[in-house]
């Protein structure tokens, strides 16, 4: 017995008419893509803004009043976990997978249109709320974006009034709209392939997608089931991570907690969010650089694998955060082992994306450079994981800016890299519009160039020894006063490439209205989503049948072909060929 | 979908024909699908809360309160430990067989005895949750147990069965909700025409729920 799914029906959709039904209260995954990725690039700027006040204050203590040391643990607070969660996990799975899913697997919208609205308004809600931490008395919470009891709850923590709270609730709200997004990306992936599209012939993104999102509803309980003590520990008074601690020279009221089970179940979210947002762009930069290079993916079954097996391991390497947090030291074995497990499926990932370079037709498009430069800085940003990955290197390198060196090249400038290849592959099928070509590649260079004068520093400030989430390095013996002057070098590239980001955002808003029209399948990409009847693809995608695949989504430098690629909805007897005089017919591959 | 069923081949082949095969990867309806990988996220949030219970019990300072103490009761001078907690389990296992009925009936398109066994599974959640509220009414008034601290010792007790108990009950409540809304769908025929799927996926919930009852009773109050 098999189900009729929505999708499969070839009965005309009725297209919202009204502006409302349209464009706000939208369940045309279309859109609602759209709605999460212009949410999150805008929270993305706040967290980008704080991050230029805290380099502000880094680069040039005592010269800027309005920044004190509650303000710039609440800056970095709020930076970080913008970032990580309501930029990176919303646009990469809200905005791309909502985007990319139906299309790829040429489905006409998401198996739960209606849950996908709610999913978007949710996450807008949990925005709200994180934005309305600002305005509150005692500003957002202080706490560092890993928010640590029993410090995040107690007095002296700035934010520990309402700001903690405000910040637990929206995670709440977060989860609870990822999950709605989740099951419908799991259930789609899963349910509505078209004809022909077997899970071995979707592209790479899909599958990074896929895991990411199912990781992401495994991952997300923890950091639900952690807020919910957090939130009983400082509402209701209960002592679930509050030992008997003396604070400011009062007696708290709690005793008998574990702080170390916050870190256990902050981590076993943690870990796994970094490859939520990692897996995905991985996906992503494999059909960007394929379809630029005019080659197949090199290795598909490995690249599929490697995905599956990085989402198991990144669920058993949780604690290699926690190697000074007095755990018991033989786990710091167990987990160094299976981090530097980790680094097989990656390192296959890497050397694939290389060899499908190898003997390309490169085309050096700005998605592509953006590509690239993502190959670069993911080599480096794993390369020093490998090091903090190793219990003995990591004891003194932990808490130094080493580490935020390492995490911002492998989970700040390598994903956003790869979003903005994205960003700018995608475009003419989202808009119907080209970007302009030369304000993309400045936006690269600027931003390529400037994260290495940003992070390259900051590697050498760490292995000096500069301990992070400090406000001011005042009159501290062992810092040189070149260290110094590197940080306020660093601080003038960050602002630099800060402003840069003003190109991309000039780039896509001006091209939207004015920019060149778009050719249907600019790129000539083999993928189903530039296969639509009409381009941008309009409400149920697929004009009256849905597509048939015939093959994989990587049919690049097909000898003997009339255009070098073979879209994957052409049957096999329709593909162009040359003959011997290099004219044109058709027939049998 | 086409799936070969020829019983020569192995089970393993057929979950990878299955698994590769184009358009469904699974042979149920979406929302099906949907609810399986749903409660799957479920688990690990109530295997969390199992496992940090777990956790603060072995870091509480003052000793933990004996369960068999706390959640007994006297009846006719007889002192029955776990008593209500007990009954509570039957009444909640009992609940999962009348949902198998009803499902059992539902794919047998007879409608009135559907909605008849999916209301007294509402009813026997509704039973549950009396006994939750008059098992927690005695704990705060008559026991003095309060999520920060309690008189028998560790603060932890309270909290956590405050939050773990708590956090199933709003599972109950929200299903006898689901159950009565999709029970009264069948009683007017909403699912005459299009299959009695959703009475399933009401029961993978209704199953669940219990389950997790079940080693909540195991973990919390028989340890």
């Amino acid at each position: 017995m098999s189900y009729t799914a929505i999708a499969d029906q070839p009965v005309h959709m009725h297209d919202p008419t009204t502006f409302v039904s349209k464009y706000i209260w939208s369940q045309d995954h279309k859109v609602i893509a759209i709605q999460y990725g212009v949410t999150a690039i805008f929270v993305g700027v706040v967290a980008l803004v704080l991050s230029a006040l805290m380099r502000l204050q880094l680069g040039f203590p005592d010269t800027f009043e309005f920044i004190n040391p509650n303000t710039y643990l609440q800056f970095a607070t709020m930076h970080g976990m913008i970032m990580v969660v309501y930029l990176l996990t919303a646009l990469l799975l809200g905005g791309f997978g909502n985007y990319l899913i139906p299309l790829m697997i040429g489905a006409r919208d998401m198996a739960f249109p209606y849950l996908n609205m709610l999913s978007f308004w949710t996450y807008f809600l949990s925005v709200l709320v994180l934005l309305a931490s600002f305005f509150v008395p005692g500003g957002p919470t202080g706490a560092g974006w890993t928010l640590y009891p029993p410090q995040a709850i107690l007095p002296g923590t700035p934010g520990v009034d309402l700001g903690i709270v405000l910040m637990i609730v929206s995670l709440a709200i977060f989860i609870v709209a990822f999950t709605m997004g989740g099951l419908n990306y799991v259930t789609t992936i899963l349910q509505a392939r078209t004809a022909g599209m077997t899970l071995m012939r979707m592209p790479l993104t899909l599958w990074g997608i896929f895991i990411a999102t199912v990781m992401g509803l495994l991952a997300f309980p923890a950091l639900l089931v952690s807020a919910i003590m957090m939130a009983m520990d400082k509402l209701v008074g209960t002592s679930f991570f509050m030992p008997a601690l003396i604070s400011l020279g009062e007696a708290v009221d709690h005793s008998g907690g574990s702080p170390l089970l916050f870190q256990h179940l902050f981590w076993f979210f943690g870990h796994p969010e970094v490859y939520i947002v990692a897996l995905p762009a991985f996906g992503m930069v494999s059909d960007v650089l394929a379809t630029h290079a005019r080659k197949n993916i090199f290795g598909y079954r490995m690249m599929v694998w490697a995905i599956v097996v990085i989402g198991l391991l990144s669920f058993v390497v949780w604690a290699h955060h926690m190697y000074v947090s007095g755990m018991n030291p033989t786990f710091g074995f167990f987990f160094a082992t299976t981090t530097l497990i980790i680094a097989i499926p990656t390192a296959i990932k890497v050397y694939n994306w290389v060899l499908t370079l190898w003997q390309g037709n490169i085309k050096l498009t700005v998605p592509m450079i953006f590509a690239i430069g993502f190959i670069f800085t993911f080599i480096h940003g794993g390369l020093s994981g490998l090091f903090l990955g190793n219990v003995i290197v990591d004891v003194p390198l932990s808490d130094t800016y080493f580490v935020v060196a390492h995490f911002h090249m492998v989970m700040g400038v390598s994903p956003i890299m790869v979003l903005f290849a994205a960003i700018y592959h995608w475009y003419p099928l989202m808009t119907g519009r080209m970007f302009h070509e030369g304000l993309g590649k400045w936006h690269f260079w600027i931003t390529f160039l400037g994260a290495y004068a940003v992070f390259l520093p900051i590697h050498y400030l760490g292995i000096l020894g500069l301990p992070r989430r400090y406000f001011s390095f005042a009159d501290t013996d062992f810092i040189p006063d070149t260290a110094h002057m590197l940080n306020a070098g660093v601080t003038v590239s960050a602002i630099i490439v800060a402003l840069a980001q003003l190109l991309f955002i000039i780039n896509i808003v001006w091209s939207f209205k004015h920019g060149k029209k778009a050719d249907p399948n600019p790129w000539g990409a083999a993928s189903l989503e530039w296969q639509t009847p009409e381009q941008p693809p309009r409400h149920g995608n697929w004009g009256d049948s849905l597509p048939v695949v015939y093959r994989w989504a990587y049919a690049y430098g097909v000898p003997g072909v009339k255009q070098d690629f073979i879209p994957q909805n052409v049957p096999t007897e329709q593909v162009m060929m040359l003959d011997e005089n290099g004219a044109y017919q058709e027939q049998e591959v | 979908m086409e799936t070969t069923t020829n019983k020569e081949e192995s089970s393993w082949q057929t979950v990878v024909t299955d698994w590769s095969a184009d358009k469904q990867a699974f042979d149920m309806p979406w929302a099906k699908l949907m609810m399986w990988v749903f409660l799957v996220g479920d688990t690990f949030i109530f295997s969390l809360f199992l496992v940090g219970y777990m956790a603060v019990r072995m870091s509480a300072t003052d000793p933990w309160p004996s369960t068999s103490e706390v959640f007994a009761m006297e009846i006719a001078g007889i002192h029955f430990p776990l008593l209500l907690i007990a009954i509570m389990t039957f009444i909640l296992i009992t609940s999962s067989g009348t949902m198998a009925m009803a499902v059992n009936y539902g794919y047998q398109k007879k409608r009135i005895l559907t909605f008849r066994f999916m209301l007294a599974t509402a009813i026997l959640g509704l039973v549950f949750l009396g006994f939750q509220v008059f098992e927690w009414a005695d704990l705060i008034f008559n026991q003095g147990v309060r999520p920060w601290g309690n008189p028998m010792g560790a603060s932890q007790f309270g909290a956590s069965f405050f939050m773990i108990t708590g956090f199933h009950g709003l599972h109950v409540t929200g299903g006898v909700i689901y159950l009565l809304v999709i029970a009264f769908r069948v009683k007017r025929g909403y699912y005459e025409q299009r299959g009695y799927e959703s009475v399933e996926i009401a029961g993978l919930y209704w199953h669940f729920v219990d389950l997790v009852w079940v080693f909540i009773f195991a973990f919390f109050y028989l340890w």
